[in-house]
C-alpha cells in the first residue's frame, strides 16, 4: 500500500512538472514586453544593416515583427502561439547565405545587449534558434 | 628578421584597410598558433582563419612572442583561407637560445624554421550543424639552422606532419556561458615543434599524439581556456615535455586580436621548468 501511495506521488510529481511549462528564459528576456523590445530593436538594426537591409526591402515588416515576437515568445517558453508559417516556407526564394544568418544573429545579440539581457540568457535564446539555421538559408 | 618586421607591419595596416564585418561570427576565426594555423596558440582548431564564410576569403596575420626564463620564441605568419573550407599559412619562427648559447659557447645563438600549412575542413561547423566541425591539416616544416640539431641526434632537418582536429561551440554550455571545446591528434616526430629537427637517435619514426583545448567565453569579446598538447621524445640527449598553457584571449573586433597567456613547457633542450608568457597579436579579415 505505501508503495502505490509512492508511485502515486511520484506520477502526481510528474504531471506536475509537466504541465507547468519552463518560462525562466521568457522572464529573463522580459516576457512580452522584453520580447518586443529586442525584436523591434533587432529590426531597427537590419534597417540599418547595409549587409542584410535588402533582403527585409520587400517584406511586410510589421507582420515580420508580429510573427517574431511570437516565434521567440513560444522559444522561450512564454504563453504564446505561433501564428507564422514554417521557417522554410517564409524564407523561400530568399536564397539567403550563411553569412546573412550570421549578420542577423549579430544584430539580434546587439538588440539584446541594448535591453540588459544577461550573457546566459543570450546564450539560451541563440541556442534555441541556431538549429533553425538549416530551416532558413538557402531557400 | 626583414621577414618579421615586415610581417607585422602588415598586421598593423590590416585592420584599417580590410572590409571585415561580413562572414563568420566573432571570434570563430580563433586566434593563431605558433606554427601559423587558426586555433589557440599551441593547437591549431578545426575553425579556419579569418571570418570568410561560404563563397568569402578571410585571413589574417600574426605576430606571437613566447619569453621563458632560458629561452626567448619569436613566430610571425600569415594565412588565408577561401569558402570557409581550405587555409593555406606560412610562419617563421625564430628560437633565441639565450642562457644555453652562452653556457655552452654554441655557435649559434638562434634556431629558424618555416612551417607552410594546410587545413581542409571535412565537414561540420563550430556551431550550427549536428556535427562537430573537424579538419584534417598538414604542416610542412624546413629546420633552417641545422647544425646544433645533427649534433644533438635529429635525424633531419626538414619533414611532413598531420593533424586531425574536431571543435565546438556549445551554446550556454559553461554555466550558460558559450563553451569551447576542441580535440585533435597530430603524427609527427618534431623535435621541440621541429626547431630541433625531425626524428632523433632515440626514436626517428613519427608518434600519435594528443592535444587540446577548453575555453569559455564570458561574451563575444573575452575568452579565458587552457590547452594541451603531447610532444614526442626523440632525443637521448634531453627530455621533451608536453606543454600546456593558461589563455586569455580579447576579440574587440573583427580585425583585431589579442591572446595573452601563462604557459608550460617544461623541459627544453635540458633546461628545465621553462614556464613563461606568451603575447599574441591578429590582424583578420
Amino acid at each position: 500500500m505505501h508503495r502505490l501511495v509512492l508511485l502515486f506521488c511520484l506520477w502526481l510529481a510528474a504531471c506536475t512538472q509537466q504541465a507547468i511549462e519552463d518560462d525562466s528564459l521568457y522572464r529573463q528576456l522580459g516576457g512580452e514586453p522584453g520580447i518586443t523590445r529586442i525584436v523591434e530593436g533587432m529590426l531597427l538594426r537590419i534597417a540599418r544593416d547595409p549587409r542584410i537591409v535588402e533582403h527585409f526591402q520587400t517584406v511586410d515588416i510589421q507582420r515580420v515583427r508580429d510573427k517574431l515576437i511570437e516565434r521567440f515568445c513560444v522559444e522561450a517558453g512564454g504563453p504564446c502561439t505561433y501564428t507564422g508559417d514554417s521557417m522554410e516556407e517564409s524564407h523561400k526564394g530568399l536564397a539567403l547565405t550563411p553569412s546573412d544568418f550570421n549578420a542577423l544573429v549579430e544584430d539580434l545579440q546587439a538588440a539584446m545587449t541594448d535591453e540588459g539581457v544577461s550573457m546566459p540568457a543570450q546564450n539560451r535564446l541563440l541556442a534555441r534558434l541556431a538549429p533553425m539555421r538549416g530551416q532558413v538559408i538557402d531557400r | 628578421m626583414t621577414a618579421l618586421r615586415t610581417l607585422l607591419l602588415a598586421a598593423c595596416c590590416v585592420p584599417m584597410t580590410a572590409g571585415a564585418d561580413a562572414g563568420r561570427l566573432l571570434a570563430t576565426g580563433g586566434a593563431t598558433g605558433i606554427e601559423g594555423a587558426a586555433g589557440g596558440g599551441i593547437t591549431p582548431w578545426a575553425v579556419l582563419a579569418g571570418y570568410g564564410e561560404r563563397g568569402e576569403w578571410g585571413g589574417d596575420v600574426f605576430a606571437t612572442r613566447v619569453e621563458t626564463g632560458d629561452y626567448r620564441l619569436d613566430v610571425a605568419g600569415v594565412a588565408f583561407a577561401f569558402d570557409n573550407r581550405l587555409e593555406l599559412s606560412f610562419a617563421r619562427q625564430r628560437f633565441d637560445l639565450g642562457n644555453l648559447a652562452r653556457d655552452l659557447s654554441l655557435s649559434e645563438n638562434s634556431l629558424s624554421q618555416d612551417i607552410f600549412g594546410i587545413k581542409l575542413r571535412l565537414f561540420g561547423d563550430l556551431l550550427y550543424d549536428r556535427l562537430p566541425q573537424v579538419s584534417l591539416g598538414a604542416q610542412h616544416k624546413r629546420q633552417k639552422d641545422f647544425l646544433i640539431p645533427s649534433l644533438i641526434g635529429a635525424q633531419r632537418d626538414e619533414d611532413t606532419e598531420a593533424y586531425l582536429t574536431a571543435s565546438r561551440l556549445i551554446l550556454g554550455g559553461a554555466f550558460g556561458y558559450n563553451l569551447l571545446l576542441n580535440g585533435g591528434i597530430r603524427y609527427s616526430r618534431a623535435n621541440e615543434l621541429g626547431l630541433l629537427g625531425f626524428g632523433g637517435d632515440r626514436r626517428d619514426s613519427r608518434s600519435l599524439l594528443k592535444e587540446g583545448s577548453a575555453a569559455v567565453l564570458f561574451n563575444p569579446n573575452w575568452v579565458l581556456g587552457v590547452e594541451y598538447r603531447e610532444k614526442p621524445d626523440n632525443l637521448s640527449f634531453a627530455g621533451e615535455s608536453d606543454w600546456a598553457d593558461l589563455f586569455l584571449g580579447y576579440f574587440p573586433n573583427k580585425r583585431f586580436a589579442v591572446v595573452l597567456a601563462y604557459a608550460r613547457l617544461g623541459e627544453i633542450a635540458t633546461l628545465d621548468n621553462q614556464d613563461g608568457a606568451y603575447l599574441s597579436v591578429q590582424g583578420s579579415f
